[in-house]
C-alpha cells in the first residue's frame, strides 16, 4: 500500500525506541490508557485468564467422564463445572476475544487511523468486561451456578439454588462491553479510514469485523433483557417464563437463541476475518472473490438472525415454524461454503509460505469444513430430532468454536505477535505446536460425534447404564490432554520470545497491509504521518513474488540483513 | 454395528429409525465427500504452490463469476435436496397415525412416570408393543425435560404447562436406553431407564396382568409351585405313607415325635420342619427327608408354609389358578435367587396348552400396586 510512511533504516530504529509499549511504564499508564493497542493487551491478558479457568473446567469434565460412574466429583459439582466451562468460554472468552484483542489492535492500524473513534469508551468497555467477569467469577466461587450456559427456564428462574442472579448480572454488564466495542468499530470503520482507503480496499478482516459489530449491537441487548427477566422472575416472581406463575418457558428459548445464534456468528466471523488475512498474505495472492467473501460476511450476519429456531426443533414450537427455520439454516450454510471455496481458490496458483500462521489457517479450513458440514445434520429438522442435545451437538459446536475460532485465534496470535510485541518467536516450534493442536483437537472431538450418534446426552455426569460409551470418552480425554499441551506451549514460547526473540522489524512475514507499514511495535499514534492508500488490497504478484513497490523491496532487504530469522523461506 | 469395543451405530428398533438412518447416512456421505474435497484441495495446493516450487503461476485469477456461481449453486441445490429429505422425515416424525396406542408420560425431577391407558403405571421403564404405533402424550410437573429413545431416533421436549407428543412403532423386541435429554438439575444424568419393546401378545398379557409378566400370584399359588418344584409330593401325599406323613390338614395339629415330645404344628414348626427336619422326627418315621436349609429362601418357605396350610382344601386343588403357563423365565419374582429353577418347574408343570388362565382385565392397577409392594 502507500509507502509514504515507512520508516527505513536508521529512522526505523529510532521509531522503535518510542513505541506504544515503552512510552510509559506506570501501572496507571496501562489502566487509564486510551490507546487501542494497550487496551487490546489488557484484553489479551484478561481473556487469557478466563480462558485458562474455562480450560480447567473442561479438563475436569473430561477427567470425570473417563469412568461411567464418575471419578472425583459429585453430580451437583459436575453440573456447576460444566456450567462454569460454558459460561466462561462463551461469555468471557469466545464472544470477546478476537474482536476485543485483534479487532481493537488492528482495526485502526488496518484502516490507517490513529485510534478507535471513542478511546475512552473503549477503555470503559474493558472495565465493564472486567466488572462482569469478576461478578461471574464471584458467583462461581460463592455457590456456583448449575444451569448450564443456556439458563433455560423455569430451572434457572424457579428451581436452581445457585448464584444465578449474580452470574446473570455479570453477563449483563459484560454484554455492554460487547455493545460499546461494536459501536466503536462501526463508527471507526465508517469515519476514520485513511485517504484512499475505499470500502473495497479494506482488508477482509475489517469487513468481517464490521459484520460482527453489527451483530453485537443488534443481538446483545436482547440477551441482556432476557437474562434480566430471568433475574426478575427469580427475585420478584415476575411472571414471564414459569408456567407456575403463568409464564411460558419456551418464550425464554426464543429470546435466548435470538441472541445466541447470532452470537455463534459473533464468535466465528472474527475467525473468518483472521483466516482471510492469513490465507491471502501467506499465499502472496490477492484473495479470490474479494467481493463474495466480503458480502458473504454480511449475508451471514443478516441470515444469522433468522435461524434461531433450529435450536428448538424438540422444544414444542410448531412444526411449520421448525420447517421454515430449517430452510433458512440451510441457506445460511451457503455463504460459509462460498468462503471456504474462495480461500481454496486463493491458494491455487499462490506462492505459499508454510509458516506457522498459515499452518493454523490450513488446519482451520479442514476443521471448520467438518464443523460446518455436521451442522447440516442439525439444521435438518428430521435428523436433528435424534441428535439434538447429544454429544453430536457438543462435537459440532466445538469443531466450530474451538477448531474454528480457537485455531484462528492462535493463527492470528502468531501472525500479529511480532507486530504487537516487536519480537519474533521460533517458527519451528510454532509449526510443531499447530500440528499438536490439530491432532489433539480431532482426537478430542471426533469421538464425540460417534458417541453422540449412539445417543450419549450432553450434560450427563454418569453413564453407568450405558457403558458402551466409555471407549469414546477415554479417547476424547486423551485427545484433550494433547490439546491442552497445544494451548500451554504457546504461552511459553511466545513469552520466551519477549526476552530472547530477535527483533521482528516492521514486516517480518512479507505481508501486505497498512499494519505492516508502521514499525513493530507501532508508535502510540500508529503512524508517523497519515498514510495515503494508493494500491489495492492484498496487492501481491505471485508470479514474480516481487512487490510492485520498490520500497517494499528495500524494506525486505533491510529486514534480511537484520535477522533473516523468520524470512528464511523468502530466500527460495 | 461395532468395531471391537467401539459401537458404530445405535440399534435400529423403530419405524422412525428405519426412515431416519438413510437420511443420516446420506448426510454422512455428503459430508465425507466435501471434507475430502476441501482437505485434499488444501493440502494439494499447499504442496504444489509452496514457495519455491516450479509450479505454473501464470495468469492468476482473482474474480470469476461463473466459478463463484458454481460453488454457490451446487451447495445450495445439494442443501435443498437434503433439506427436503430432512423435512419429509421431520413431518413423518411429527405426524402420528390415527390408530395409536396411547400412553401418558409425566416428567419430574428426576423420574419418568408412565401411565398406560388401562391404568397400569410404571416408573422409568416404558413397555411398548412391537409393530403397533404408540403415541406418548407428555407433560412435565416442574422443569423442562426431554424424552429421548436413541434406538428409536425419537426425542421430544417435555414441558411444564403444555402437552407434547411423540410417536413411534417399535420394530424389534428388546430393551433400549431411555434418557432425559434436557438438563433438569442435579440428578439429570440418572433420570432415565429403559424402553422394553415386547411382542404384542406379551405386551397385552403384561398389560392385563397389571404390569407383570405373569398374573400376580397368591402366596398359596406361589407355595404350590415350590411344593411341586422341590417334589414334596413324592413322599408327602394325601395319606400317610411308609416314607412320610401326610401334610394334609396338618396345621395347628399336635405332632408326636419319635423321642416322645410333642409340639403344635404352627408356622414356626412348619418352617423348622422344612429347613431342619431332623430336629423333630415324627413318631414312626426315619431321617429320610432332605434338609432344605440354604436350599430355599425365606420367601419360598413363607409361600410353602402358606400352601401347606391349605393342602386338601378346594383352594389348593384348582389347577389353573396355581400355575400360569405363559410365564417367561423372568416371570417369578426376579429378585428371587431360585427364579431360574422356579421357571423350570413352571414349564415342567404346564404341558397342557389349553390350561390358559382366565385374564383379569378388571382392575389391574390394584394388582400392579400389590405386585409392586411384594417386590419391595
Amino acid at each position: 500500500m502507500s509507502s509514504t510512511v515507512i520508516p527505513s533504516g536508521e529512522l526505523g530504529q529510532q521509531a522503535e525506541e518510542s513505541n506504544y509499549l515503552n512510552v510509559k511504564h506506570t501501572i496507571a499508564s496501562w489502566l487509564l490508557t486510551g490507546d487501542h493497542k494497550r487496551i487490546a493487551l489488557l484484553y489479551l491478558v484478561s481473556t487469557s485468564f478466563f480462558f485458562f479457568l474455562g480450560s480447567i473446567a473442561a479438563g475436569l469434565i473430561r477427567y470425570e467422564l473417563t469412568s461411567p460412574a464418575g471419578v472425583v466429583l459429585e453430580s451437583e459439582t459436575y453440573n456447576k463445572v460444566f456450567s462454569s466451562h460454558g459460561i466462561l468460554m462463551v461469555f468471557t472468552f469466545l464472544v470477546v476475544a478476537i474482536p476485543a484483542i485483534f479487532g481493537n489492535f488492528l482495526v485502526p492500524l488496518m484502516i490507517g487511523a490513529r485510534d478507535l473513534a471513542f478511546p475512552r469508551l473503549n477503555l470503559a468497555s474493558w472495565y465493564m468486561y472486567m466488572t462482569g467477569g469478576t461478578l461471574i467469577l464471584a458467583g462461581m466461587i460463592f455457590g456456583g451456578v448449575d444451569t448450564g450456559w443456556t439458563f433455560y427456564t423455569p430451572y434457572s428462574s424457579m428451581y436452581s439454588n445457585g448464584q444465578v442472579t449474580m452470574v446473570i448480572i455479570g453477563i449483563f454488564i459484560a454484554g455492554f462491553s460487547t455493545i460499546t466495542t461494536g459501536i466503536n468499530f462501526v463508527v471507526t470503520i465508517h469515519k476514520m479510514r485513511a485517504p484512499g482507503m475505499t470500502w473495497f480496499r479494506l482488508p477482509l478482516f475489517i469487513w468481517a469485523m464490521y459484520a460482527t459489530s453489527l451483530m453485537m449491537i443488534l443481538a446483545t441487548p436482547v440477551v441482556a433483557i432476557t437474562l434480566l427477566l430471568v433475574v426478575y422472575e427469580r427475585t420478584f416472581k415476575l411472571p414471564v417464563f414459569s408456567p407456575e406463575l403463568g409464564g411460558d418457558p419456551v418464550l425464554f428459548q426464543h429470546l435466548f437463541w435470538f441472541y445466541s445464534h447470532p452470537a455463534v456468528y459473533i464468535m466465528i466471523l472474527p475467525a473468518f476475518a483472521i483466516v482471510s488475512e492469513l490465507i491471502a498474505n501467506f499465499s502472496r495472492k490477492r484473495i479470490f472473490g474479494y467481493h463474495f467473501v466480503a458480502f458473504s460476511s454480511l449475508a451471514i450476519a443478516g441470515l444469522g438472525f433468522l435461524v434461531w429456531g433450529h435450536h428448538m426443533f424438540v422444544s414444542s414450537q410448531s412444526m411449520y415454524e421448525s420447517i421454515v427455520f430449517s430452510l433458512i439454516s440451510y441457506l445460511v450454510a451457503v455463504p460459509s461454503a462460498i468462503k471456504i471455496f474462495n480461500w481454496m481458490a486463493t491458494m491455487y496458483k499462490g506462492n505459499i509460505r508454510l509458516q506457522s500462521p498459515m499452518i493454523y489457517a490450513i488446519a482451520f479450513l479442514m476443521i471448520f469444513t467438518v464443523g460446518g458440514l455436521t451442522g447440516l445434520f442439525l439444521g435438518a429438522a428430521g435428523t436433528d430430532i435424534h441428535l439434538t442435545a447429544t454429544y453430536f451437538v457438543v462435537a459440532h459446536f466445538h469443531y466450530v468454536m474451538v477448531g474454528g475460532t480457537m485455531l484462528a485465534f492462535l493463527g492470528g496470535l502468531h501472525y500479529w505477535w511480532p507486530k504487537i510485541t516487536g519480537r519474533m518467536f521460533s517458527d519451528g516450534i510454532a509449526k510443531v505446536n499447530a500440528v499438536i493442536v490439530f491432532v489433539g483437537f480431532n482426537l478430542t472431538f471426533f469421538p464425540q460425534f460417534i458417541v453422540g450418534w449412539l445417543g450419549m446426552p450432553r450434560r450427563y455426569h454418569y453413564y453407568y447404564f450405558a457403558p458402551e460409551f466409555q471407549a469414546y470418552h477415554i479417547m476424547s480425554t486423551l485427545g484433550a490432554t494433547v490439546l491442552g499441551l497445544g494451548f500451554i506451549l504457546p504461552a511459553f514460547y511466545l513469552t520466551m520470545s519477549l526476552f530472547t526473540g530477535p527483533k521482528a522489524g516492521p514486516n517480518p512475514w512479507g505481508a501486505h497491509g497498512l499494519e505492516w507499514e508502521t514499525s513493530s511495535p507501532p508508535p502510540t499514534s500508529n503512524f508517523t504521518e497519515t498514510p495515503i492508500v494508493m494500491d489495492e488490497v492484498y496487492d501481491f504478484d505471485p508470479v514474480s513474488d516481487h512487490a510492485k513497490d520498490l520500497k517494499d523491496i528495500e524494506e525486505r532487504n533491510r529486514r534480511r540483513s537484520e535477522e533473516g530469522y523468520c524470512g528464511s523461506e523468502d530466500d527460495n | 454395528m461395532s468395531f471391537f469395543n467401539f459401537p458404530l451405530a445405535p440399534p435400529q428398533a423403530s419405524n422412525i429409525a428405519q426412515a431416519y438412518d438413510p437420511v443420516f447416512y446420506a448426510l454422512v456421505a455428503l459430508s465425507v465427500f466435501f471434507t475430502v474435497i476441501v482437505c485434499a484441495g488444501v493440502i494439494l495446493f499447499a504442496i504444489r504452490y509452496k514457495a519455491g516450487t516450479k509450479a505454473d503461476r501464470s495468469r492468476p485469477m482473482y474474480e470469476n463469476l461463473p466459478l463463484e456461481l458454481t460453488w454457490t449453486i451446487i451447495p445450495l441445490l445439494l442443501g435443498l435436496v437434503m433439506f427436503y429429505f430432512g423435512t419429509a422425515l421431520f413431518v413423518k416424525i411429527k405426524t402420528p397415525p390415527k390408530n395409536c396406542e396411547q400412553i401418558f408420560v409425566i416428567g419430574k425431577q428426576w423420574m419418568w412416570h408412565i401411565q398406560h391407558s388401562n391404568g397400569v403405571r410404571e416408573n422409568n421403564t416404558l413397555h411398548v408393543p412391537v409393530g403397533k404405533p404408540v403415541k406418548l402424550t407428555m407433560i412435565s410437573q416442574d422443569v423442562l425435560h426431554a424424552f429421548y429413545i436413541p434406538a428409536f431416533r425419537v426425542q421430544m421436549g417435555v414441558v411444564p404447562g403444555r402437552y407434547t407428543e411423540l410417536w413411534f412403532t417399535a420394530t424389534q423386541a428388546g430393551e433400549y436406553h431411555l434418557f432425559c435429554n434436557m438438563y433438569c438439575g442435579t440428578q439429570h444424568s440418572e433420570m432415565g431407564g429403559k424402553v422394553v419393546a415386547m411382542d404384542p401378545k406379551d405386551y397385552a398379557e403384561w398389560l392385563s396382568n397389571g404390569g407383570q409378566s405373569v398374573a400376580p400370584m397368591s402366596m398359596e399359588q406361589a407355595g404350590a409351585k415350590i411344593y411341586a418344584k422341590v417334589h414334596c409330593d413324592n413322599c408327602h401325599g394325601a395319606e400317610d405313607t411308609l416314607h412320610a406323613p401326610s401334610l394334609y390338614g396338618i396345621y395347628n395339629k399336635r405332632r408326636i415325635f419319635a423321642d416322645g415330645t410333642s409340639l403344635l404344628a404352627d408356622d414356626e414348626y412348619l418352617r423348622d420342619s422344612i429347613i431342619r427336619p431332623y430336629d423333630h422326627i415324627t413318631a414312626g418315621y426315619g431321617e429320610t427327608m432332605p434338609v432344605y436349609q440354604g436350599q430355599l429362601t425365606e420367601e419360598d418357605v413363607l409361600n410353602l408354609v402358606a400352601y401347606i396350610k391349605v393342602l386338601g382344601t378346594p383352594i389348593a386343588t384348582t389347577p389353573t389358578s396355581i400355575v400360569n403357563r405363559h410365564s417367561a423365565p423372568t416371570a417369578v419374582s426376579p429378585t428371587n435367587e431360585s427364579s431360574a429353577l422356579a421357571a423350570n418347574a413352571v414349564q415342567a408343570n404346564t404341558p397342557d396348552p389349553d390350561a390358559t388362565p382366565t385374564r383379569r382385565v378388571g382392575s389391574p392397577a390394584v394388582g400392579a400396586v400389590a405386585a409392586e409392594g411384594r417386590n419391595r
